[in-house]
C-alpha cells in the first residue's frame, strides 16, 4: 500500500510501535458503529493496495474479486488482478488477488496489504505473502492465527455464522464472499452504490430474491463495524479525470482476445476444449452468431483447425486456438496454412508443459513450438500480448497481418493474462471495427494467386475467373497457379517467396519503445504477461539509483529490424522469461536473440515454478548483490529457487499441481 | 458483417455477376492437369463421371469447389479447373465442412480414399455424418494404399497380401457402408467405377441431397490389388447386384423392396457378403447442421433487433463498464 497523504491526525498511533495499538485483537462484538464514525482514526489516502483472497473454490471469491475490479474500472481506478484457477473439479484452495490504484497498476503486486483467510489452511498458506504491517482478516469461526507474530493486524470477524444468521440459515454459508465484499467496501469507502449496482446487474435476469439475498448479505457485512479494531482508515486517493479521458471497461484476457477478434472482423473459426483456451471458444460460440458468423465445437484440434481453415479458403479470416496439448495437435496443418499461403489465426494460451504439465499454471515455454514447430521452412508470424487491454489489440493486428500477408499467425497468451481481470480504456470501436466482406467480383484475365514476385492473395470460390482458368490452393510445392511441381527452381522461388513477405512485414513493424533509461546500464528484454513485473522492477531499480530500461516485444516473429542498434547501447541485457534455460543456459526468447544478433552481452532470468514473476524475484535475479534487490520473500507453492528439489521447496505443490484440470 | 452480407445466408454473390454472359459450362471447360494415375486406374472414370455431373447439370463454374486429403485419390482436384483444395491426409472432411457451413452458395464435393477415409481421418468422417454437414464426399475404395505402394488398408480383406502384411491381413476390415450408416450419415450409396451410369446417378442424388451424403466407390488399384473387384464387374464374371428401392406403387412386389428410410434394413443390406450390393443404403432428410446453425444465427440476430456489428459490440463494451 502506498501511502500518499496523512492528512490530519499525524501523531497518531502506528500499528507497529506503539503498544497500545490493538494488535490481535478480535472483533467478536458489535460496538459503537462503523468505521468512519470513529474520530480516533487517522484517515490514511493510500494510491495503491493489493487484497489477496484466499479460500476454496466453492467460496465464490473470484466473483467478490470480480466485483472488486469492475467496481475499479468504473472509478477510473487501475486494477489488476492475479488468480489460481480452482486445482480441482470442485473445490480446493484458490485465491483472487485484487490490486486496485489511482496510479497505473503494472503488476498484481507481490505482497499483499490486506489478506483474507476463509480457512485455517488458507491463513496458513498465503501469511507469508501478507505485507509487514498488513492486515488478516479472517473468520474467526474456522481460522486461528498465531496472534503471536506480532508483525500483522489481527481482524477477525465470525464470517460463516454471520452470514448464515444474516441469509437466515437456507443459504447455509453461502454468500460470504458477498459478506466479505460488504466488509472490504466498508474498509476501504468503497462506492457503496457502484457496488450494489454491480451485485444487481450481475444477478439480473435470475430470480429476483437471489439479488435480494446477495444485497443482505452485502449489507450484513457493511454494517459489520469492523473498524473497532483498525487503526487506520483507508480510503483511495480520489481520481482526478483528465480530459478527453474515456470510460474504463473491465474484463479478463480471453475475453479481450475474443472482442478483439470481433472488432478485426473475424466472424468464424473452430477449437476444441483445453484449460485455459476454453473461455475464449465459449465467448466466439455464442457471441459470433449475433454478427451472423459462427464457431464450431470440433471433434478435435485437427478438425477444429481444419475447419478453420476451411472458412478461411471461403474468404473469411477465421480463429482456431487451444493450449500445448492441442496446439501440437494442429501443427500440421498449420504447415499446409504457411504452404498453402492460407490466413489464419492461432491462438495459444500457454500453461506449463511438455505434454499435460501443469494445466493451471503459466509457463512462455510454447515460443519456440509456435515459430518452429512443424516440419520444412515454414514461415508464419508469432505475436504475444503483453496485458489484458493488449489481447484486445494484438487481436486486431493477427488480423491485419494474417489478411496482408496470405500468413497464419500465432497470438500467444498465457494462464496469467487469460485469469486476470485489468481495467482499460475503452477502444475507440468505430475507428477499429472490420467489416469482413467478401470481395467475389470477376477476377481479370492473368489472375495467379501465388504470383513469384507478388504476396499471395487468395480469391474467394465464387468470384469468376473472366480467363476461365482457377486457381487451387495446394500444400504440395506449386507453381504460379497452385498446381503441383517438383522443379528445383520454383521450389527455391517459392521457399523464398514464403519468407521474403516475413522480411517486408518487420520492415513495417515499429521498434519498440524503451521504457526508462535509453542507453547506458542494463536492459530488461522481455515479451508477453511478464510486461507488468518487468516494468514495476525497472521502475524500482531506477529508484534505487540503477541504471535501467526495459524493451517489450510484440511482435517476436519476425522480430522488428533495428533492435541490435538498442542492444548496442546498454552494457548489459537481460532477457525475463518463465520458461527453462535449456541445456545450453538461456531461455527461448534469450536463444532466439542470440542467434539473431549474435550479441554475446545477451542474458538469460527464467524460472520454471508455474507462478508469474513478482517483481522482487526479477530484481534479485538481474541485479543480483545489490541491497535492493535482497531481500528474500517466501510465497506459496514452489520456491523461487529451482536449483535443488528439497523437499521445503515443494511442500506446498498440493496447491500448484491440478488434480481434475486438463 | 452487414446483414446483407451474412456468409450462412447465401448471397454473398455479387449481384453484377449474375448479368454477365454466361458461356456453356463443357468438359473442356472443367478439365485440368492430365491424371497422374496409372493406366487403368479406376479413378479415371470417377472423374469422367464428375465432369459428366457438372455439365449436364451446368453448376455455375465458379461455385463448384473440389477437395481432397492425401492419396493416389486425392489428386482429384488438380485435375479440375475450379475452385480447389488438396489438403493434408485424412483431415478435408472438416476442411469441407468448414466452406460449406461459411457459404451455403457452394457447391462442395470432397474426394478420398480409403486410408484418408476410414483410417487417418476415420474420426472426422464419423463426425461430420454426425452433424449432418451439407456436402458430398465420394470416397475411391480400392482395399489397399495405392499412393505409398501396397500397404494394407483400413478396408483391405483378410489374407490380402501387402508389405506391411506379407503374410496376409489379420485384422478385421472396416465395414464402409455399417460405419457410414451407424455414424449417422444422411445418404449412403455404394457404386463402382466401372458402371460409370450407375456413378453418375449416385453422384447427382448425393448432390442432391441435404446434409452429408457419401459414396463408397469400388475403384480398383490396377497396380497394387488387381482385379479386387472383378467379382462385381459383369464383364469379368462378377455380378453388380443393384439394391431394388420401394416404389411406393402399391404392388405386392414392392413390401419386398428396400426402403432407403430403414436404418435397420440399410444395415441388414450391409451385411451381405462381397462383394455386396450396390445403390443407395440409405437416406434420411434429418436437418443439416448448416440450417440449424443458421436458424440459431437467424433467431438471435432477430432477438437483438438486427443491430449493426459496431452497435453489438458497443453494447457489449457497455456492459463492462
Ligand atoms: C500424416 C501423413 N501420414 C502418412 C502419409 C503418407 N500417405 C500418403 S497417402 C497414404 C495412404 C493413401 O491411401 P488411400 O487413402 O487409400 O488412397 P489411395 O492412394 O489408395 O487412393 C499415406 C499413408 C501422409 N501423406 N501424411
Ligand atoms: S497406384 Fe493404384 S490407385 Fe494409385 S494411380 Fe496407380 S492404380 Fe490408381
Ligand atoms: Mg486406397
Amino acid at each position: 500500500m502506498n501511502e500518499t497523504s496523512t492528512s490530519v491526525e499525524t501523531d497518531a498511533p502506528n500499528s507497529k510501535d506503539d503498544p497500545t495499538a490493538p494488535r490481535g485483537s478480535i472483533a467478536t462484538a458489535p460496538s459503537t458503529g462503523p468505521a468512519s464514525d470513529r474520530a480516533d482514526l487517522r484517515p490514511e489516502n493510500i494510491n495503491d493496495a493489493v487484497i489477496r483472497l484466499a479460500g476454496d473454490s466453492q467460496d465464490g471469491i473470484q466473483s467478490a474479486g470480480a466485483f472488486l475490479a469492475r467496481l475499479a474500472g468504473r472509478s477510473a481506478q487501475d486494477v489488476m488482478t492475479y488468480m489460481t484457477i480452482p486445482a480441482t473439479i470442485s473445490g480446493g484452495p484458490s485465491i483472487f488477488q485484487v490490486r486496485m490504484g489511482t496510479g497505473e497498476v503494472l503488476s498484481a503486486g507481490d505482497e499483499a496489504d490486506f489478506l483474507v483467510a476463509f480457512y485455517q489452511h488458507s491463513y496458513q498458506d498465503h501469511i507469508g505473502c501478507l505485507k509487514e504491517g498488513g492486515v488478516l482478516l479472517y473468520d474467526s469461526d474456522n481460522v486461528a492465527p498465531d496472534l503471536d507474530d506480532k508483525r500483522f493486524v489481527y481482524v477477525g470477524v465470525p464470517i460463516t455464522g454471520l452470514t448464515v444468521e444474516a441469509l437466515g440459515g437456507t443459504a447455509k454459508d453461502k454468500g460470504k464472499n458477498i459478506f466479505i465484499l460488504g466488509l472490504i467496501a466498508k474498509i476501504f469507502h468503497l462506492d457503496v452504490d457502484k457496488l450494489k449496482a454491480l451485485i444487481t446487474e450481475k444477478f439480473a435476469g435470475k430470480d429476483e430474491s437471489i439479488v435480494n439475498t446477495a444485497l443482505m448479505a452485502f449489507q450484513a457485512g457493511y454494517g459489520y463495524p469492523v473498524g473497532n479494531v483498525l487503526t487506520k482508515q483507508y480510503r483511495f486517493e480520489p481520481h482526478v479525470p483528465k480530459e478527453g479521458e474515456r470510460a474504463q471497461i473491465t474484463m479478463d484476457g480471453n475475453q479481450a482476445l475474443a472482442y478483439g477478434l470481433i472488432a478485426a472482423g473475424v466472424r468464424f473459426g473452430a477449437g476444441y476444449p483445453i484449460t485455459p483456451w476454453s473461455s475464449v471458444m465459449e465467448i466466439l460460440r455464442s457471441e459470433l452468431p449475433k454478427y451472423g458468423g459462427l464457431f464450431v465445437q470440433a471433434e478435435d484440434e485437427l478438425g477444429a483447425v481444419s475447419l478453420a481453415l476451411g472458412f478461411s479458403f471461403s474468404g473469411y479470416l477465421a480463429v482456431t486456438g487451444s493450449a500445448g496439448p492441442g496446439i501440437s495437435l494442429k501443427t500440421e496443418a498449420i504447415g499446409w496454412a504457411s504452404m498453402s499461403e492460407m490466413p489464419l489465426i492461432i491462438i495459444n494460451v500457454q500453461r506449463g508443459g511438455p505434454s499435460t504439465g501443469l494445466p493451471t499454471n503459466v509457463e512462455q515455454s510454447d515460443l519456440f513450438q509456435a515459430i518452429f514447430g512443424g516440419h520444412g521452412d515454414s514461415p508464419r508470424v508469432v505475436l504475444a500480448a503483453s496485458t489484458v487491454e493488449d489481447c484486445f489489440y494484438i487481436a486486431i493486428e493477427a488480423a491485419r497481418i494474417a489478411r496482408k500477408y496470405s500468413t497464419p499467425v500465432f497470438i500467444l497468451s498465457d494462464t496469467s493474462l487469460a485469469t486476470r481481470i485489468e481495467a482499460f480504456d475503452e477502444p475507440e470501436l468505430k475507428d477499429l471495427m472490420i467489416d469482413p466482406t467478401l470481395d467475389l467480383t470477376p477476377r481479370p484475365v492473368g489472375f495467379k494467386p501465388y504470383a513469384v514476385d507478388q504476396i499471395t492473395q487468395h480469391v474467394p470460390p465464387g468470384a469468376r475467373m473472366l480467363d476461365g482458368k482457377y486457381p487451387l490452393v495446394s500444400g504440395l510445392e506449386h507453381d504460379e497457379m497452385g498446381h503441383p511441381t517438383g522443379s528445383p527452381k520454383l521450389h527455391m522461388a517459392m521457399t523464398a517467396k514464403r519468407r521474403n513477405k516475413l522480411r517486408q512485414l518487420a520492415e513495417e513493424i515499429p521498434v519498440p519503445e524503451i521504457y526508462g533509461d535509453q542507453d547506458g546500464g542494463t536492459l530488461l528484454v522481455g515479451w508477453g504477461s511478464t510486461y507488468g513485473p518487468i516494468h514495476d522492477a525497472v521502475k524500482l531499480a531506477r529508484e534505487n539509483g540503477e541504471k535501467a530500461g526495459a524493451l517489450h516485444l510484440r511482435h517476436v516473429h519476425p522480430l522488428p529490424n533495428g533492435l541490435e542498434k538498442i542492444f548496442a547501447r546498454f552494457k548489459r541485457i537481460v532477457v525475463v522469461e518463465m520458461n527453462d534455460q535449456g541445456i545450453y543456459g538461456f531461455g527461448q526468447l534469450a536463444t532466439i536473440l542470440r542467434a539473431r544478433f549474435c550479441e554475446p552481452k545477451i542474458e538469460s532470468a527464467t524460472k520454471t515454478d508455474g507462478l508469474t514473476f513478482r517483481v522482487k524475484e526479477i530484481l534479485e535475479r538481474v541485479f543480483e548483490g545489490r541491497s535492493f534487490a535482497a531481500r528474500k520473500i517466501p510465497r506459496e507453492g514452489l520456491a523461487i529457487v529451482h536449483t535443488g528439489t528439497a523437499p521445503e521447496n515443494v511442500k506446498s505443490l498440493k496447491e500448484v499441481v491440478p488434480q481434475g484440470v486438463g | 458483417m452487414s446483414t446483407e452480407n451474412t456468409p450462412t445466408n447465401g448471397s454473398t454473390t455479387a449481384t453484377a455477376l449474375a448479368e454477365s454472359p454466361r458461356e456453356k459450362l463443357t468438359k473442356k471447360a472443367i478439365t485440368a492437369d492430365h491424371p497422374t494415375w496409372c493406366p487403368g486406374c479406376g479413378d479415371f472414370a470417377v472423374l469422367a463421371s464428375y465432369y459428366k455431373v457438372i455439365e449436364k447439370r451446368q453448376l455455375d463454374h465458379e461455385k463448384i469447389v473440389t477437395l481432397a486429403g492425401i492419396g493416389c485419390s486425392s489428386r482429384f482436384p488438380y485435375f479440375v479447373n475450379g475452385y480447389g483444395a488438396h489438403f493434408i491426409h485424412g483431415r478435408a472432411v472438416p476442411l469441407a465442412s468448414g466452406i460449406s457451413l461459411a457459404r451455403p452458395d457452394l457447391h462442395v464435393f470432397l474426394f478420398g480414399g480409403d486410408g484418408d477415409g476410414f483410417s487417418i481421418g476415420g474420426n472426422h468422417l464419423n463426425h461430420g455424418a454426425r452433424k449432418n454437414v451439407n456436402l458430398t464426399y465420394f470416397i475411391m475404395d480400392n482395399f489397399v494404399y495405392g499412393l505409398t505402394k501396397k500397404q494394407t488398408s483400413p478396408t483391405s480383406p483378410i489374407g490380402f497380401k501387402s508389405k506391411t502384411d506379407p503374410t496376409g491381413a489379420i485384422d478385421q476390415p472396416v465395414n464402409p457402408m455399417k460405419q457410414l450408416i451407424s455414424a449417422g450419415a444422411s445418404f449412403v450409396a455404394r457404386t463402382h467405377a466401372t458402371q460409370v451410369n450407375h456413378m453418375i446417378q449416385m453422384i447427382e442424388r448425393a448432390m442432391d441431397h441435404q446434409g452429408f451424403s457419401v459414396i463408397e466407390c469400388l475403384s480398383e488399384c490396377v497396380e497394387f490389388f488387381p482385379g479386387a473387384f472383378d467379382p462385381a464387374n459383369p464383364r469379368k464374371g462378377g455380378a453388380f447386384s443393384l439394391i431394388d428401392e420401394k416404389k411406393y406403387d402399391n404392388t405386392p412386389e414392392d413390401e419386398l423392396r428396400h426402403d432407403v428410410t430403414d436404418e435397420l434394413a440399410a444395415y441388414k443390406l450391409a451385411q451381405l457378403p462381397f462383394p455386396g450390393v450396390f445403390g443407395v443404403f440409405y437416406e434420411s432428410d434429418r436437418p443439416t447442421k448448416n440450417a440449424l446453425e443458421k436458424k440459431w444465427i437467424d433467431t438471435t440476430r432477430e432477438k437483438l433487433g438486427n443491430p449493426t456489428d459496431l452497435q453489438l459490440l458497443q453494447k457489449t463494451f457497455d456492459r463492462m463498464k
